[in-house]
């Protein structure tokens, strides 16, 4: 096994990159599956990978860091590709990274990053979840179109980056916009009941004719907040526009339906970037950027949302 | 019988009135904090939402009560209404009816009910361990049944129970209501709230004394389940679907909490359901004025903490005898109303 472990090493690191894609065979080390979105990423990883004919060898982690690094140990073993890599947690990878590397299998970081020196891996997929706040931030800002607005914020979990950097997102695409003034803000943790809850409290606090829009920090959160508005009479999409973040196939349908305004998407598809990136670095040696951000795109109600409803739902989410 | 109904009121007035200094709160951050009035064909208010955001930790509290009553713990009521609201949901995407649902969910709370009963009355495992194992479980159960999304549902039934309303009043309320004032009513006009108290202040002599404890306890732990179920239903009705991940998590410490502040000893015996739902009442009353005080969300546990602790406090048999004695004139002996100081007695003799 060893032997024929350095023979493959041996012949990788000599031959020339010829082979087809055909021929790749990619390890995945993956989380877990702790939330919806983690569930579709490894759906549409294993879509992706399918299309581009690559054999794709998969390694669910539960949430451990110790069973990724026993995956990328043996992806090596293996004499795999190349790895792709979602970090459980941003330290302590300096050494199998380094494994990898000296058994010359790149490695590409997936949806977090890690502290380590960035010569050890090849390049890291990642949203920017400050541009997907000021995405939203735009949105409302071309929206309104100058007429006064007052915003009530659903926050993420306290504390937590997506919170505090969706936050500033929107906060600096409506900073040079003085008709646009965010009136509450309160977390919702991340969850549809407390949007619900927190939502009800915004309603009374400030009189439901008095708030204009909504902006949550997730789907899930502004799909609790709309039941609300429902509730105490209102129009959500209308009396109160509703503008959340991660285009989830709920909120698609909410859309759809007329009672939210806009969402924009956190991709599941990490994985196809990634492939590229590591198809054109094995063809030809093309180095990637260090950092490629996924597309933020933004879904309106011009989007033909129930049909992009029945493409999601069954991802996993 | 005027005897009975004073002493039920001395019982609870600190409760009450620790409850009107709560809603005194919220009416100073929020002035128009007791205007209600009909919209959308239902109550709409802050203090129908304090209410109805209530009724699950009222609904937990009241089995609750009664697993403290005995001296025991029930952790695992949260993850319960998680595994409750994930059958409910489960059984109503396959297209069954709305009664069906429920009574799935209600199965299988009592189902976990039943064990956390047997693992404390038969194997005499300690309850807060016995329940420990459930709590870390259960919501894993719950996410096998919604394969980890949010199990999302039209069913206009059982929507009804969480966000629907019944005259115009939300039916979480009535829900809450009737079954507390049930409960008070089977435990206090028989025997059995008695025969509780009696397990929670000295098991063995009960049983020496003809109490078949092993039973009960078992029924008191169902009887937690149960209520346990009829919360996760709610909540998931609530948001028309059920969330593994998020449903109940923490409500356990809350509903602990409550029936602590309902003046009920941790360490069994003597126990009031109506003080406990007061508590639950007053749990909601302090998230009501955080979330109407529109203070940055950086503050929220601080605020809730001090609150709490202030509660706590004056409510400690330390402040309550000192309040006692400067109401006195005489040098009186100890108060004989506070259940805290009384139980290690009982427990010596």
């Amino acid at each position: 096994m060893k032997l024929r472990t350095t023979l493959l090493a041996g012949a990788t690191a000599l031959l020339p990159m010829t082979a087809f894609a055909a021929d790749l065979t990619i390890g995945f080390s993956q989380i877990g599956s702790e939330s919806g979105w983690r569930a579709a990423e490894t759906t549409v990883t294993k879509q992706e990978a399918e299309a581009r004919g690559i054999d794709l060898k998969f390694a669910d982690a539960q949430q451990k860091q110790e069973n990724q690094i026993k995956a990328i140990r043996s992806f090596i073993a293996q004499g795999v590709d190349a790895i792709l890599l979602a970090p459980v947690v941003a330290t302590g990878w300096d050494e199998v990274l380094e494994e990898a590397q000296d058994a010359e299998i790149p490695v590409v970081l997936l949806d977090r990053t890690v502290d380590a020196s960035d010569d050890l891996y090849l390049t890291a997929v990642t949203s920017d979840l400050v541009h997907e706040g000021s995405v939203a931030g735009q949105w409302l800002v071309d929206a309104m179109g100058g007429t006064d607005c007052r915003i009530v914020e659903l926050q993420g979990t306290t504390g937590s980056s997506p919170a505090i950097d969706r936050k500033s997102g929107f906060e600096q695409a409506i900073a040079d916009h003085d008709n646009l003034e965010i009136v509450r803000s309160q977390t919702g943790d991340f969850t549809r009941s407390q949007g619900k809850v927190v939502m009800e409290s915004f309603l009374k606090a400030e009189g439901g004719e008095n708030i204009c829009a909504l902006y949550a920090h997730n789907d899930d959160m502004a799909v609790g907040a709309i039941q609300a508005i429902k509730e105490a009479g209102l129009n959500p999409g209308d009396d109160i526009k509703v503008v959340a973040i991660d285009a989830v196939p709920d909120a698609h349908l909410a859309i759809a339906n007329g009672e939210m305004n806009a969402t924009i998407e956190l991709t599941p598809n990490m994985a196809g970037p990634a492939l590229d990136a590591l198809e054109a670095y094995l063809a030809d040696g093309t180095m990637p950027p260090k950092w490629i951000q996924t597309e933020s795109r933004l879904f309106t109600a011009d989007d033909d949302n129930r049909a992009i409803y029945e493409q999601k739902k069954d991802l996993g989410y | 019988m005027p005897g009975p109904k004073h002493s039920v009121l001395k019982r609870i007035m600190p409760q009450l009135l620790i409850l009107a200094a709560a809603l005194a709160l919220n009416v100073l951050v929020f002035p128009d904090f007791f205007d209600i009035d009909f919209r959308n064909g239902r109550l709409f208010g802050s203090l129908i939402d304090v209410l109805n955001r209530g009724a699950p930790v009222a609904i937990l509290c009241i089995g609750m009560t009664l697993v403290i009553a005995t001296r025991g713990i029930d952790l695992s009521v949260g993850a319960v209404m998680a595994i409750a609201g994930a059958t409910s949901a489960a059984v109503v995407t396959d297209g069954h009816g709305w009664g069906t649902a429920l009574l799935a969910g209600l199965c299988a709370g009592a189902l976990c009910g039943l064990w956390n009963g047997v693992l404390v009355a038969v194997l005499k495992i300690q309850p807060i361990v016995a329940t420990l194992v459930l709590m870390v479980a259960g919501r894993g159960v719950a996410q096998l049944i919604t394969e980890g999304k949010i199990l999302t549902f039209s069913n206009e039934g059982l929507i009804h129970l969480g966000a629907g309303t019944i005259a115009g009043v939300p039916t979480p309320i009535l829900i809450w209501m009737a079954l507390g004032a049930l409960v008070i009513l089977v435990v206090r006009r028989t025997a059995l709230g008695m025969l509780i108290e009696s397990i929670g202040i000295n098991e063995r002599s009960s049983r020496l004394a003809g109490i078949n404890s092993r039973v009960l306890l078992v029924c008191v732990y169902l009887v937690s389940g149960l209520c346990a179920a009829l919360a996760g239903v709610i909540v998931a009705a609530d948001i028309k679907g059920a969330d593994a991940n998020n449903a109940g998590l923490w409500l356990e410490l809350d509903a602990i909490l409550a029936v602590v502040i309902g003046g009920n000893s941790l360490l069994g015996g003597r126990f009031s359901i109506l003080a406990s739902l007061l508590g639950a009442l007053i749990i909601q009353s302090v998230n009501s004025v955080i979330l109407l005080s529109g203070m940055p969300p950086e503050f929220n546990l601080v605020i809730k903490a001090l609150l709490i602790l202030a509660i706590l406090v004056i409510q400690s048999p330390r402040i309550t005898y000192l309040m006692y004695m400067l109401r006195a004139s005489g040098p009186q002996p100890q108060p004989d109303t506070d259940p805290l100081s009384n139980s290690p007695k009982e427990e010596a003799r």
